[in-house]
């Protein structure tokens, strides 16, 4: 009932998660869009050297190739555990 | 010169049917010369939106193959005379569609019609990039909900590489956003992305706003695009989009929730 609502504590609203999430992603997307085929190889070899040394999951690892005019940079990000 | 116009989406179930049928009855409307081609071989719709589905003899596909002339397989509307229908194959399987031969029946329609409106299948695979490869602009439907989203910036990058256009170092697929089964009162709850969530996200011009709407459902049943149902908010909605399409500029509506009464606001309901 609304008016039990009102006295609730506030949650973020499920659309704003929404959206962050989609931002997230899209981006991720079209980063890779125009990216050559070899990026999925170099994201597994990177994972493999980084696990090396540290175990993280897949998704503490984000490789985007980002195009700045007339070249590529590419961008690691690792999150490594505390 | 013609237009080729895709109404596409990526993820299914969006209402690209629903959006070709009324965008394309209300182009003929205003006078336009307009054909809709159903390119969702296997699972053809198009024509019972239409209300011609008893009336189809040759398809698509007979066209390609050289077993049916354009003019044999094409259905004239019995409401507006400036509209015309090209059904989909129902049994054949997909590669009966190839580029050279979807070419050629584009440029024999190109010489009778002003719009030429593709309804693409669902997905990014061969029978979408086929609805998709030949057009100068597409209407990319999508639903206010992450999957919809998503798929449609995919089939944005499909436009953008894959298209003939692309391929050919041409100018770019002009790109319009229709959103469509939107409810500005799970909107307004939180509970829905907003328009400028979708536009913000989606980077492309937005060029209608469809609410949800009991109307599409009641059109579909009578197999009436739902523009002839002038009342309703949706067949307003799409009239809208039409003239937008046009040029014209015209505020968006239906965008905010129906005001309900005090009692209902403090009990739900
Ligand atoms: N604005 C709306 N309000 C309510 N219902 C809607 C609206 N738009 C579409 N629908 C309903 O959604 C369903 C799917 O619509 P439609 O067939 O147009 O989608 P589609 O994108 O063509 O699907 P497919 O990907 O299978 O070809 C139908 O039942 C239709 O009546
Ligand atoms: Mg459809």
């Amino acid at each position: 009932m609304a008016l039990f609502n009102w006295f609730k504590d506030k949650e973020p609203r499920s659309a704003d998660v929404a959206k962050e999430r989609l931002k997230v992603i899209v981006a991720h997307e079209r980063s890779q869009r125009n990216a050559p085929d070899y990026l999925p190889a170099l994201q597994q070899d990177i994972m493999a050297v980084i696990r090396k040394y540290v175990e993280i999951d897949q998704d503490q690892l984000q490789v985007d190739l980002n195009e700045e005019g007339n070249y590529s940079v590419l961008e690691v990000n690792v999150n490594l555990p505390k | 010169m013609a237009k080729i116009v895709v109404i596409t989406s990526g993820k299914g179930g969006v209402g690209k049917t629903t959006s070709s049928a009324a965008i394309s009855m209300g182009l003929a409307l205003r006078g336009h010369k307009t054909v809709v081609i159903d390119f969702d071989i296997g699972l053809r719709n198009l024509d019972i939106i239409m209300n011609c589905e008893r009336r189809v003899v040759f398809d698509f596909v007979n066209v390609i193959q050289g077993d049916a002339t354009l003019n044999q397989a094409l259905i004239k509307d019995k409401r507006c005379d400036n509209l015309h229908i090209l059904p989909a194959s129902q049994t054949r399987d997909k590669e009966a569609l190839t580029k050279e031969g979807v070419k050629k029946i584009l440029d024999d329609l190109a010489e009778q019609f002003e719009y030429i409106i593709c309804d693409s299948p669902a997905g990014i695979e061969q029978g979408a990039q086929m609805a998709l490869y030949y057009a100068d602009e597409a209407v990319v439907v999508t639903n206010p909900e992450v999957s919809s989203v998503r798929d449609s910036d995919r089939i944005l990058g499909i436009l953008q590489s894959k298209s003939h256009r692309a391929e050919n170092g041409q100018p770019p697929v002009r790109e319009h956003l229709l959103v469509t089964r939107f409810d500005p009162t799970r909107v307004a709850r939180g509970d829905m992305l907003n328009i400028e969530d979708i536009e913000d996200i989606l980077a492309i011009p937005l060029l209608g706003v469809i609410p949800e709407s009991q109307s599409v459902l009641n059109a579909s049943n009578k197999g009436m695009p739902v523009v002839l149902d002038e009342k309703s908010d949706a067949g307003q909605a799409y009239l809208d989009t039409v003239a937008r399409f046009l040029g014209e500029d015209k505020p968006h509506r239906f965008l905010e929730a129906q005001r309900r009464g005090f009692l209902k606001r403090v009990f739900g309901g």
